[in-house]
């Protein structure tokens, strides 16, 4: 059993002893803590007052109402800040309007519980507020033991490449074994399942140079003057067997033909990845089409597709490093989940941005815009 | 006990380490139950009480394996859990039960690295139930 304490910041005395008497019996429990929390409640009925208990006491949460009569809830966040206290701090306040919200947000309150709250309202905020202190701590720990979590993308990048490699392993000793019969004939899906592990492994590490040579420092950079409706073209010829196995029909429109500035290799990273992500997650019979146009400062190129879409909580991670949308429609698709992070990291090193708009069922569609358009002037 | 008395909750979204793990315990002689996922181990648990599970670490979530192995133990503290996994401790991140405060919080039995062969892993089972 381990205690929390925590520090209840409000003048009205109902709030105080509520929550007093809410969280006397609550414990709170998840995976990997190794014991219940409770909590050690203690009051004050003004900012001062609860400075003052603060500096003595060092709670590991506060409840903090924003109105009190002398100094505010927010002059006592930022004086939590600018100490440096390692406190979660949660706002309980009827006036929650977006100005304190937002200044509550900069000076690190974590949490937000509207007045009047309900006991299980209370209840499951502490529970969240517990269970980040708790991952804080273990995290805390396990820098201090040496074991930085800094080495998650090797960890990942080794979970991915052992994978297929444990696969067609275990397969091959099926058969070194005969475990499924002296026939080639009874171990068909064996075969045909290891094909298919290694193309996966090889997309992973064409998609590996890929990412290396960006992430490298380039002394051999070959800016010229690329022309990205070639690219484009370039792409689809690429792109174009797996589409027509997919009855997907690409079309490249050139609104305004873009010159650019640029080492033709990664414009073809760019190029390649989304036109091909465009046919990969795209229905039977759908459409893609890869728009260019350009104004007075930018190039802006739309690669839009009638595909299965993304959720508006999975864009969230989309350019992230091994991070594969997976669902029922996207398990039979085989991809390394580095493709858009390389395409997003190049077109940063132009300065310029990537972003996307989709609907799930309907479609997708990524905007790219670089910067620095160069016409016939040169 | 016979192996046949055993039944085995195999969870793996990796759909060829299950096939083959699967494959395996069977042709050992235990009786299985796979699931392709964490959510889809998680409803096998909800009904059934398997002997011995084998959870993979990351599935849908990177956790996946030390969440499966939390809720196994609560609701059955008594069965046994192997957690398998594919990264390897050269990487940072490494797990092992050989110390007080990991083996506190990583609720499993047993740590294994995947591609073992399957005698070793029949080998640790039947440490485990004791056979």
């Amino acid at each position: 059993m381990a205690v929390l304490k925590l520090l209840v910041i409000d003048d009205e005395p109902g709030i105080r002893s509520g929550v007093f008497r809410i969280l006397n019996n609550f414990n709170v429990n998840y995976p990997f803590m190794d014991e219940d929390y409770t909590f050690d409640v203690t009051e004050a009925a003004t900012g001062e007052e609860g400075i003052r208990i603060l500096e003595r006491d060092m709670p590991d949460i506060v409840l903090l109402d924003n109105k009190l009569p002398g100094i505010q809830g927010v002059d006592v966040l930022e004086f939590i800040r600018n100490r440096k206290y390692e406190i979660v701090v949660a706002m309980i306040t009827s006036y929650a309007s977006l100005d304190v919200a937002l200044k509550a947000h900069r000076f690190g309150a974590t949490d937000f519980i509207p007045k009047p709250f309900t006991p299980q309202e209370l209840k499951s905020s502490i529970e969240n507020i517990t269970k980040q202190l708790y991952l804080r701590r273990i995290t805390h720990r396990m820098n201090q033991e040496g074991k930085k979590i800094r080495y998650q993308f090797l960890s990942v990048l080794s979970h991915e490449l052992k994978a297929p490699l444990n696969a067609v392993e275990g397969y091959l000793k099926m058969m070194q074994e005969k475990e499924s019969g002296d026939s080639i004939n009874d171990y068909a899906t064996a075969i045909e399942r290891s094909l298919q592990r290694i193309s996966g492994m090889r997309n992973l590490i064409m998609d590996l140079l890929d990412f290396t040579k960006i992430r490298l420092e380039r002394k051999d950079e070959k800016i010229e003057e690329v022309h990205l409706k070639e690219i484009a073209a370039g792409a689809i010829i690429t792109v174009q067997p797996y589409a027509i196995q997919m009855e997907v029909n690409i079309k490249l429109t050139v609104k305004s033909d873009a010159v650019i500035m640029a080492d033709p290799t990664d414009m073809e990273i760019i190029f390649n990845n989304l036109v091909s992500n465009s046919v990969k997650y795209n229905k039977r019979g759908g459409k893609a089409e890869i728009i260019i146009d350009s104004n007075e400062n930018d190039v802006i190129v739309y690669f839009t597709d009638t595909g299965i879409g993304i959720t508006e909580s999975d864009k969230e991670n989309l350019f992230n490093e091994f991070v594969r949308i997976k669902n029922e429609k996207t398990k039979n698709i085989s991809g390394s989940g580095l493709g858009l992070s390389i395409v997003k990291k190049v077109i940063e090193l132009y300065n310029g941005t990537i972003t996307v708009d989709s609907l799930p069922e309907a479609g997708t569609t990524f905007t790219v815009r670089l910067p620095g358009k160069q016409t016939n002037n040169t | 006990m016979k192996k046949s008395d055993f039944t085995i909750l195999v969870a793996d979204d990796d759909p060829d380490y299950l096939y083959q793990t699967v494959f395996g315990l069977e042709k050992a002689g235990y009786k299985t139950v796979a699931a392709a996922s964490q959510a889809e181990a998680e409803a096998v648990i909800a009904r059934f009480r398997p002997s011995l599970a084998i959870f993979d670490l990351m599935m849908e979530n990177d956790d996946s394996g030390f969440i499966l192995c939390y809720r196994i133990k609560r609701k059955y503290p008594d069965v046994p859990v192997i957690l398998a996994t594919a990264v390897s401790h050269e990487t940072g991140i490494s797990f092992s039960l050989d110390t007080g405060s990991e083996k506190s919080w990583i609720r499993a039995d047993v740590y294994l690295e995947k591609g073992i062969r399957p005698e070793q892993l029949d080998h640790e089972i039947m440490k485990l139930l004791k056979i």
